[in-house]
């Protein structure tokens, strides 16, 4: 596995690389340490989970690698070049899809505003906002205003307008951890044919460990704040995922207890430091 | 049916207030108080002839002008004052010590400036309504949803697109808060200069005229109008309010049905 590893590593260059990611939050009550020093790297094309028990800074460290926020020390690097604002080449579907939509324009404004700021024509606005609408099966309710749609359809418009985007990178930020659980299979799945079809490189964040190994090819464990990568696992599932087949199978069962296993340790402190 | 109960509910404590005040000066002959019957006589046969071009006309410029410059320049200081804290220190205190004073107060100074015509009495329009305007846009400015704003950079919508589509809608509900709270002002404030410059006509002055020629029936009927400039006001208001903000109350509705 390790020389698998290393004989793609040397054929691809890394899209996105997070070098000694430090982050502190200076507050009235003394600084506090988010993130202590997160290194891994991702490859075109690559679909990884980011999982980590709750208060173990994920967020912070979706916002260091969006741009949105400065670390303390490290880079962030994506295609070579250092990211010190959000860069052209990723988009960012966040948690809260009742608060990321425009609440004043329709489902087609909110997927062409991105494209109609960089300056793309109208003719080709249109036809890239009929395609990702069509992908996200949501061609039927252009004219519909968010908040007349339910939570997961609203995130559907938000996965719309990121692939309308034409992103390298696709940054989530828990996206399904406010829909129910029927919902979530099928943004689950969506966003697997989505990566898929378009060749896209996904990191996604979660808290649930299914989900993360059901997804991905990747899970990259975080340690408790202050945060550390606990473990970078390769995910050897068939390409091919079923919400039932997939899930029964039982390297499906052995991962999850695996991923389980770790993040438990990660919430009693186990530190790999230390270990 | 719910149409009829509205209009019902509405009219009905008018209606009774004037059966009372018609029943209470049946007898009066005091000149100076008025009563329902000779007040419509009056509103009809004085205001509602070549008055209402001389004198309403002009009047209803002045605030038209007055207003429309104190939303324009209330929402344009708003926005920069509202993202910028630089600007915002530099301008606050100077801002509140103008606020401080009354409007009506500047009148004399603003006609020694500009002049007896118009331009006093709009710039004091424009100087009343701003400041409700104004602070309603910074705080709505302000107070733009934090994911929203995130969301807005990392799809690299900046400048313009961003004023256009992002903050000026973010804002508009309390920017049309603002405006509602500066439409009685304008009235107010388009009579006082009128009644402090009579030589340039209009509903102040044309009132003040017939007070001081004792033509009290005609004066009560300057007033309805102004109550009815008011009313009127209020209900084009609302109505602009709720095509604007369809989003907003549609939004707000589908909030609450969740809960």
């Amino acid at each position: 596995m390790t020389d698998d590893l290393r004989a793609s590593a040397t054929t691809h260059e890394p899209l996105l690389s997070v070098q000694h990611l430090q982050k502190i939050y200076p507050t009235p009550g003394g600084p506090i340490e988010a993130v202590r020093d997160l290194t891994f790297e991702l490859r075109s094309g690559e679909f990884a989970c980011l999982v980590g028990p709750s208060g173990s800074g994920k967020t912070t460290l979706l916002k260091c690698i969006s741009g949105l926020m400065a670390p303390t020390s490290g880079t962030v690097t994506l295609d070579g070049k250092l990211v010190d604002g959000p860069p052209r080449k990723m988009a960012l579907v966040f948690q809260e899809y009742g608060r990321s939509l425009y609440p004043w324009l329709r489902v087609d404004g909110n997927v062409e505003l991105p494209l109609r700021a960089a300056g793309i024509p109208k003719a080709e606005r249109q036809e890239r906002v009929a395609e990702a609408l069509d992908a996200v099966g949501l061609a039927h309710v252009p004219h519909s205003y968010p908040w007349q749609l339910s939570g997961g359809m609203q995130q559907r418009v938000a996965i719309a307008r990121a692939v309308a985007y034409r992103p390298e990178v696709l940054l989530m930020d828990e996206p399904f951890a406010a829909v129910d659980a029927q919902t979530r299979a099928d943004l689950e799945d969506l966003v697997r044919s989505v990566w898929k079809r378009l060749g896209l490189t996904v990191l996604f964040v979660t808290h649930d460990i299914d989900e993360s190994v059901y997804l991905a090819e990747r899970v990259i464990m975080l340690s408790s704040s202050p945060t550390i990568v606990q473990e970078d696992l390769r995910i050897d599932l068939p390409e091919e995922r079923d919400q039932l087949e997939t899930r029964s199978l039982p390297r499906f069962v052995e991962l999850r207890h695996h991923v389980y296993e770790q993040i438990q340790k990660a919430k009693r402190g186990f530190n790999a430091d230390a270990a | 049916m719910r149409i009829l109960k509205t209009i019902a509910a509405v009219l009905t404590l008018p209606i009774l207030l004037i059966v009372l005040w018609w029943i209470a000066t049946i007898d009066s002959t005091n000149p100076f108080v008025p009563r329902p019957g000779r007040l419509v006589e009056d509103f009809v046969t004085v205001w509602l002839g070549p008055l209402l071009v001389e004198q309403v006309l002009p009047s209803l410029a002045r605030l038209g002008i007055g207003l429309g410059s104190a939303i324009v320049a209330g929402i344009a200081l708003g926005v920069l004052i509202g993202s910028n804290r630089i600007v915002s220190k530099i301008l606050g205190p100077v801002l509140e010590f103008i606020r401080a004073v009354p409007p009506p107060v500047l009148l004399p100074v603003l006609m020694m400036l500009m002049g007896i015509g118009d331009g006093p009495k709009v710039f004091l329009i424009a100087l009343g309504c701003v400041w409700p305007i104004l602070l309603n846009t910074v705080d709505g400015v302000r107070s733009v949803d934090g994911v929203l704003s995130d969301t807005t950079r990392t799809y690299a919508i900046h400048g313009w697109d961003r004023l256009r589509f992002f903050v000026l809608p973010a804002a508009l509900p309390r920017i049309m808060t603002g405006i509602r709270l500066a439409l009685p002002i304008s009235i107010i404030l388009m009579v006082v200069s009128e009644m402090y410059a009579i030589s340039g006509g209009g509903l102040g002055s044309q009132i003040i005229y017939f007070q001081r020629t004792f033509q009290n029936g005609p004066m009560w009927a300057g007033i309805l109008v102004l109550g009815l400039l008011g009313v009127v006001m209020a209900l084009l208001f609302r109505w602009i309010e709720r095509w604007m903000l369809a989003w907003y109350y549609g939004q707000r509705e589908a909030e609450y049905s969740d809960r």
